[in-house]
C-alpha cells in the first residue's frame, strides 16, 4: 500500500508544485522567449536573461511567471503589440518594452491583458509604446511599480499610459506615467484602487475616470498635465491625499468633476492650478480637509451642483476663491480657512464672528461675460469687489461660510 | 532739468518707489507674484504722480517760461526741453525706484518689458499733463483737470468698457476689445504685461485671443508703437498750442 502511494505521488506531485524553471537568453540553450513559453507548462517560471529580443507579438496563453533579469529589452519595431496576456494568474516582471506599433484601428499596447484575472504586471519599463499597459475585462489584477514614458505631441495620435476597461478589483500602485494621452484611464472599472502613482506631462488628463464606481484613489501626484484630472459619471469615488499640481493653462483643471455623486474628496493638495476643482452636476460630495494654494480659481462650483459639503479646507493665495455661474446655491460651506477673510473673533473661539463670502463680484462678472477678463487686475475691479463685500447684490447671498476659521488648519 | 532732479519731491518719490518695490519682493516668496504687485504700482501710482507733478511743475515755472520766451529762443525748443526734462527725471526715478529691484529679482524679458512700459507710461503722462497745462491758464483748474484725467484713464475708462461689455454681451467682443484697449495707455500696458506673466492662463478664451495678438512679435511691436503714439500725439498738440499761446 505504501509503495503504491509513493509511486502514485511521484506521478501526481509534479502537477502540483515543483514548478519548472526555464532559462531564456543569448547564452542559454533557449534563445527565444517564444520558444521558452512554448516549453513552459502552466505554473512554470521563465527567466529571461539580459539581451535584445525582437520577436514581434509574444502571446502568453498559459499561467506562467515571466521574469526578466536586469531588464531584457523587448522591441516591438513600431509594428507589433509586444506582450499579449490571455491566461489567468500570469506575472510579468522586470522587462523593458520599447517601440510598440501604432494603429488607429487597434489599440496596440506594450502589455495588453485580454479577459483574464489575477495577473500581475510589475517593475517594467515602457518607452515609446502606443498604449502602455492595457487591461480589458480584467479582474483582480495588479499593476505595480512600472514606468511608462511616451513622447506624443498630439492627442489623436497617442494612447493612454495605463488603460483599464470593464474591469473589477484592480490595484494600480506606484507607477510613473509620462507623456501619454491620459496617464491612467478608467472606464467601467469597479472596486479598484489607484495608489501612489505619479502622472505627469500627459497630453490630456493625468487620470481620466468614467463610469467607474466605488473606486479609491489615494496618494497620487498629478503634475502638469494638459487638462489635469477628470472624474466623470461615477459614484462612490474616494479621492484621498492626492497632489494636484501645476495643471496650468487655458483649459486646465486640477480636478474636473462631472456628474459625480456620493463621493469623498479628502486631504488633497491643490497647488498652482488654473482651477483647483471644477464641479458640474455634482451631488452629495464631501470636500474635507483639502489645501488650495496659489490657484487661479480654488473652486468653480456650477449652480447644477447640490448638497456638496465644503468644510475644513485651507484657501491660500488663490486669485479667486470660489466661482459660480448662478444665484442658486444648494451647497454648504463651513469652517474653512480663507486668507482673504478680514473679520474678527471677539469670543476667541477661533471662528470668525462675521460670515465670509468667497465669491467676488468680479468673478461673477467674468462668469457672465467672459470678455470682461480684459479688466483683470484693473483698479475698477478691485473697487467693485470692495463695494460688493460691503453690500452684496450680484453675488449669491447664500454662498457663504458662516463659520470661517481664524487660523489656518494644519493639514 | 537738474532742478527737477534736485527737487525733494522727486527724491521722495524715488525713495518710496524703491522701498515699496523692495518690500513687495521681500514679502512675496514668489518673484512672479511680486511682479503682479509691482504692476499695481506701475498702473496706479506712476501715472498719478507723473501727471500731477508735471502739471504743478509747469504752473510753478510759468514766470520762468515767460522769461525764457522773451529770450531769442524758439518756443518749440523751450517747451520740448521742459517736456524732455520732466520725462527724463520721472523715468529716471522710475528706473531707480522700480527698475533696479526688478532687475535684481526678475532678470528676464518680463523685467525689461516692465521697465520699458513704465518709462513709456511716465512719458505719456508727462505729455498729457503738459497738454492740460497749456490749455488751461488757471492753476487750480489745471491741476483739477490733471486729476480728472488720471481718474478717467485708470477708473472711468474701465467702467465704460465694462458697461459696453454688458450692453453688447450678445456679440463676440474679444476682437473689438483689442481696439478699445488701444484707447487707454494704462489698459494697454496692463494687458501687455499680464499676458507675459503666467496668470494669463486664467484669462481663458479672451486671454487666448489677446495672446494671439500681443504674444506675437508683430502684436508686441504694434502695441509698443501705439504706446509711443500716446506719448507723441499729446506732445505734438501741446507744442502747437504753446506756439500759439498768448502768455
Amino acid at each position: 500500500m505504501k509503495l503504491y502511494l509513493i509511486i502514485a505521488s511521484l506521478f501526481i506531485l509534479p502537477k502540483f508544485g515543483f514548478a519548472n524553471i526555464i532559462q531564456v537568453g543569448p547564452g542559454k540553450s533557449i534563445k527565444q522567449i517564444k520558444t521558452g513559453i512554448q516549453f513552459a507548462k502552466s505554473g512554470d517560471t521563465v527567466f529571461v536573461h539580459p539581451g535584445f529580443y525582437r520577436e514581434g507579438n509574444i502571446v502568453i496563453a498559459k499561467k506562467i511567471y515571466l521574469k526578466g533579469i536586469k531588464f531584457p529589452v523587448l522591441d516591438g519595431e513600431n509594428k507589433f503589440e509586444i506582450l499579449s496576456i490571455k491566461a489567468n494568474g500570469s506575472t510579468i516582471d522586470g522587462f523593458k518594452l520599447i517601440h510598440s506599433g501604432v494603429s488607429n484601428l487597434e489599440d496596440y499596447a506594450g502589455i495588453k491583458m485580454y479577459d483574464c484575472r489575477d495577473v500581475t504586471i510589475q517593475n517594467n519599463q515602457l518607452f515609446d509604446t502606443y498604449f502602455g499597459i492595457y487591461l480589458q475585462y480584467g479582474k483582480n489584477c495588479i499593476i505595480r511599480n512600472n514606468t511608462t514614458t511616451a513622447y506624443y505631441k498630439e492627442e489623436q495620435q497617442s494612447g493612454n499610459g495605463i488603460h483599464c476597461w470593464k474591469s473589477d478589483s484592480i490595484l494600480i500602485e506606484g507607477n510613473h506615467i509620462v507623456g501619454h494621452r491620459d496617464g491612467i484611464y478608467f472606464e467601467f472599472v469597479m472596486h479598484s484602487t489607484i495608489k501612489g502613482n505619479y502622472s505627469e506631462h500627459n497630453i490630456r488628463y493625468g487620470l481620466h475616470f468614467m463610469y467607474s464606481n466605488d473606486d479609491t484613489y489615494l496618494s497620487n501626484t498629478f503634475f502638469s498635465n494638459g487638462a489635469g484630472v477628470a472624474v466623470m459619471y461615477s459614484h462612490g469615488v474616494h479621492m484621498l491625499r492626492n497632489n494636484f499640481r501645476e495643471n496650468w493653462g487655458d483649459a486646465a483643471y486640477g480636478l474636473l468633476l462631472k456628474e459625480i455623486s456620493d463621493s469623498y474628496i479628502k486631504g488633497n493638495q491643490f497647488n498652482k492650478n488654473t482651477s483647483g476643482i471644477y464641479m458640474e452636476g455634482v451631488s452629495r460630495v464631501k470636500v474635507l480637509g483639502n489645501n488650495f494654494f496659489n490657484n487661479g480659481w480654488a473652486m468653480k462650483i456650477q449652480a447644477s451642483c447640490m448638497e456638496v459639503d465644503i468644510a475644513r479646507n485651507n484657501f491660500m493665495g488663490n486669485t479667486f476663491d470660489v466661482g459660480t455661474n448662478g444665484n442658486l446655491v444648494l451647497n454648504r460651506f463651513k469652517n474653512n480657512y480663507w486668507d482673504k477673510y478680514d473679520g474678527y473673533d471677539i469670543n476667541k473661539d477661533h471662528v470668525g464672528d462675521i460670515p465670509y463670502r468667497p465669491v467676488s463680484m468680479y468673478s461673477m462678472i467674468v462668469e457672465k461675460n467672459p470678455p470682461a477678463m480684459i479688466l483683470f487686475r484693473s483698479f475698477i475691479t478691485s473697487l467693485l469687489d470692495k463695494t460688493e463685500k460691503i453690500i452684496p447684490s450680484l453675488t449669491p447671498i447664500s454662498l457663504v461660510d458662516n463659520f470661517p476659521l481664524m487660523k489656518m488648519l494644519n493639514q | 532739468m537738474t532742478d527737477i532732479l534736485r527737487s525733494k519731491i522727486i527724491l521722495i518719490y524715488t525713495l518710496i518707489l524703491l522701498i515699496a518695490t523692495f518690500c513687495v519682493f521681500g514679502l512675496e516668496d514668489n518673484a512672479s507674484k511680486g511682479i503682479l504687485s509691482v504692476l499695481n504700482i506701475i498702473l496706479i501710482v506712476l501715472p498719478l504722480f507723473s501727471i500731477i507733478f508735471s502739471t504743478i511743475y509747469i504752473y510753478n515755472s510759468s514766470e520762468f517760461i515767460e522769461l525764457l520766451v522773451s529770450q531769442p529762443l524758439q518756443r518749440k525748443t523751450i517747451w520740448l526741453s521742459f517736456l524732455i526734462g520732466l520725462a527724463i527725471a520721472l523715468s529716471l526715478s522710475f528706473i531707480i525706484g522700480v527698475g533696479i529691484p526688478i532687475l535684481l529679482f526678475q532678470l528676464n524679458i518680463i523685467g525689461f518689458l516692465i521697465i520699458f512700459v513704465g518709462v513709456v507710461l511716465s512719458i505719456i503722462f508727462v505729455s498729457i499733463a503738459l497738454l492740460a497745462a497749456v490749455q488751461i491758464r488757471d492753476k487750480a483748474k489745471g491741476i483739477g483737470i490733471a486729476i480728472l484725467l488720471w481718474i478717467y484713464f485708470s477708473i472711468l475708462f474701465d467702467g465704460l468698457v465694462l458697461f459696453l461689455l454688458f450692453q453688447f454681451a450678445d456679440y463676440p467682443l474679444e476682437k473689438p476689445m483689442l481696439l478699445v484697449s488701444a484707447l487707454n495707455p494704462i489698459d494697454l500696458a496692463r494687458i501687455l504685461l499680464l499676458l507675459q506673466l503666467d496668470v494669463s492662463a486664467m484669462m481663458g478664451y479672451t486671454g487666448a485671443i489677446f495672446k494671439d495678438f500681443f504674444g506675437t512679435v508683430t502684436g508686441l511691436i504694434i502695441s509698443c508703437f501705439v504706446l509711443m503714439l500716446w506719448s507723441a500725439i499729446p506732445m505734438y498738440l501741446s507744442v502747437i498750442k504753446f506756439n500759439k499761446k498768448d502768455l
